[in-house]
């Protein structure tokens, strides 16, 4: 789960690093108010969970509070990457001295936590990451230990010459750490870490993306989820216990197990059509998820045709089965659906489908021919 | 032979009376696997389809039945407890079937394991199963054939629908090892593979990746440069989109090489067939020139 801007901020500067103040606005008029309580210059940064809001104009300054409130009406309803900004943060707006970057992800070849930093911060670092990696510093953690004072000002003397800022960059790194670990976060990163002309160093722009197997212990960090800034569908899906993410084809998509959902996405793609989405029923299924999981896929106009693709393990196929004759009974569905079931309970999951009307395979190769063939033919 | 599980495990299952562990317990013992103790706090004394002993504790059950491998089926929040609990007890194979286990409590689990000298695989995986000997997770008995061909996958039900493909077709398995789709697991493809390599009833292997991270990449270099058996490969996720989860927490496609066909480039340079569809890994693998094994080899 993405955090916004303003949370991550919160959380940083619950564990005592120096973050500007900041209000967050859902219109133009408050926008003004707190530009006004700010006093002078301020920014205007777009809260969505899309990278390069600056570079989509999300992000703008604002020389008093009269412009404060005309910025935030251009920003507020923009569609940045396909989703629509409800929110904007107001904060003043800083004098830049330089821009570092400093970042904490978990990485997968030394299995550790991997502290990033880089004196060549901003906007940029994702282009200074391809193209001069060897100014990007690493260094794995321990995590039995945590960063090391002296690790940590290693690194500070590797944004900064002078001794008092990068001693202040060691602390602010260490909290950092802390706050990843306290917060259950995948990634945490200050971009930019700025230092101010007189000296101080701030984080100005905070980012954290949360695992999503830690929300369920930390109810304070699921509590920050923002459902206005998600696909409806994609929600929809979470509240029914599925994994569902929408693309652009016109195959609809229904599989147990994620591997084998890309699998059939990738088959559907082979013999020539176009999956219009992932979705993950997952393990134990009861019949009320596949009802659910019909909802969310057949509410998709660009969707042609469905594909079931089922290999009874945990799950079992009768399950699968009721779940497709209730959703069938509850709503009409109006385009050609394809079943494969293997597995657990086939037999049974067969005589279901027929008595029912519908007829089932059990190979997956012929199943996504038939699929594809479905929508072909509707398009003719 | 087959590795990691054989006729000579002796199983623990730690979570036995919840319902997960309860139910594949069942199936576990149907298959044949020995079973040999239970773990759950609190019902220690009590015994399991009146035949499997349960005790509180991990370090209880070792010393009273000389139990040698360990499977996890505990609820997330408590997982990784479990299994500092099992490397604890010294156990030289810990299986940790469990999903959602969160990554940062894998950052301390991992380097205590490799502590222990304890072999961990997974979490969020379907464990492993070596036919007609024994069955260690999750993986439907009933698709599997023994045989020659070593199956490693970071997936679950597509390892089901290859498996499937190979024992219809004749093609039995030595050991079906289900790693983990998450970013940090205890056995990764290389482990696997060395462990394939070394066994001499394994003829050869097939590997099944997913996009997100390196690990097919590394599993590759490793193919190139110490295996002499014949491997075939398959990757789930050329249609998936950059920057989205794809189900599995490990399955995203993140900067440069974790995506499908730079997996499958990498496949293929290091000389390993790589299958376009499922139905495909058979007629690869007699490309090979890997037949199916006489009739005289079943266990």
């Amino acid at each position: 789960m993405n955090l916004h801007e303003f949370q991550a901020r919160e959380i940083l500067r619950r564990h005592g690093i120096p973050v500007p103040d900041g209000e967050v606005v859902t219109t133009p008029t408050a926008a003004r108010a707190a530009a006004e309580r700010l006093g002078g210059a301020v920014v205007v940064k777009a809260q969505v969970h899309a990278g390069g809001r600056g570079k989509a104009g999300g992000v703008k300054l604002a020389a008093n509070p009269v412009e404060a409130e005309a910025v935030a009406g251009r920003i507020l309803g923009m569609q940045i990457k396909g989703l629509t900004v409800h929110k904007v943060l107001v904060a003043p707006a800083a004098e830049i001295a330089s821009e570092s970057y400093v970042g904490i992800i978990v990485d997968r070849v030394s299995q550790r936590p991997v502290l990033m930093v880089s004196a060549a911060g901003g906007i940029d670092i994702e282009e200074v990451a391809t193209r001069t990696p060897e100014k990007i510093h690493r260094l794995a953690i321990d995590p039995r230990y945590g960063l090391l004072a002296h690790q940590a000002l290693g690194l500070g003397f590797a944004l900064y010459r002078d001794v008092a800022p990068a001693r202040a960059a060691a602390a602010i790194m260490q909290k950092l750490y802390a706050a990843a670990y306290d917060a259950g976060a995948s990634l945490a990163e200050i971009n930019p870490l700025i230092t101010t002309p007189d000296g101080k160093v701030v984080a100005l722009d905070a980012k954290i993306a949360v695992d999503d197997n830690e929300l369920e212990r930390r109810p304070e960090i699921a509590a920050l989820r923002d459902t206005t800034a998600e696909a409806p569908s994609e929600v929809q899906a979470r509240e029914a216990g599925l994994t569902f993410i929408k693309l652009e084809g016109t195959v609809g998509c229904c599989v147990n197990g994620a591997g084998l959902a890309m699998a059939t996405m990738d088959l559907v793609k082979y013999y020539g059509g176009d999956p219009a989405n992932f979705l993950d029923i997952g393990g134990s299924s009861n019949p009320q998820k596949v009802v659910s999981a019909l909802q969310i896929i057949s509410a998709d106009t660009s969707v042609r045709a469905i594909l079931f693709n089922i290999f009874g393990g945990i799950t079992r196929c009768d399950d699968v089965a009721n779940g497709i004759v209730q959703a069938t009974g509850q709503f009409s569905l109006t385009i050609p659906i394809v079943i494969r079931l293997t597995g657990t309970n086939e037999q049974e999951a067969v005589r279901i489908l027929t008595n029912a009307g519908f007829s089932a395979l059990t190979d997956m190769d012929e199943a996504v021919k038939q699929a594809v063939a479905a929508v072909k033919g509707a398009a003719a | 032979m087959s590795i990691f599980v054989s006729k000579d495990t002796r199983l623990l299952i730690q979570g036995i009376t919840g319902r997960d562990g309860s139910f594949h317990a069942r199936q576990m013992l149907a298959y044949g696997t020995t079973v040999v103790a239970g773990v759950t706090p609190g019902k220690g004394g009590q015994t399991f389809e009146g035949t499997v002993p349960v005790f509180d504790t991990v370090a209880d059950a070792v010393r009273e039945t000389r139990a040698n491998a360990s499977v996890i089926y505990v609820p997330a929040p408590f997982a990784a407890s479990a299994i500092f609990e099992a490397a604890d007890a010294r156990l030289p194979l810990v299986v940790c079937i469990t999903e959602g286990v969160p990554v940062l409590d894998m950052t301390k689990v991992i380097p205590f394991v490799r502590e222990q000298g304890t072999r961990l695989i997974g979490p969020n995986c379907p464990g492993l199963i070596s036919p007609g000997q024994s069955k260690v997770g999750i993986i439907p008995g009933n698709i599997c054939q023994p045989g020659a061909i070593g199956v490693v996958s970071r997936s679950g039900t597509l390892t089901y629908e290859i498996i499937h493909q190979l024992s219809t077709q004749g093609y039995g398995q030595s050991t079906c090892v289900g790693i983990g789709g998450d970013p940090l697991i205890g056995t990764n493809f290389i482990d696997c593979l060395a462990a394939f390599e070394a066994d001499p009833e394994t003829r050869a292997v097939v590997l099944i990746g997913e996009i997100g991270g390196s690990d097919e990449q590394q599993a590759a270099e490793f193919v190139k440069a110490k295996m002499q058996k014949p491997v075939v490969g398959f990757i789930a996720g050329q249609t998936a989109p950059p920057g989205r989860r794809m189900g599995h927490a490990g399955a995203i496609i993140s900067g440069a090489g974790g995506t499908a066909a730079d997996k499958m480039q990498a496949l293929e340079r290091a000389g390993i067939a790589v299958m376009k569809r499922p139905v495909d890994v058979v007629p690869l693998l007699r490309e090979r020139r890997v037949q199916s094994p006489s009739r005289g080899n079943r266990c």
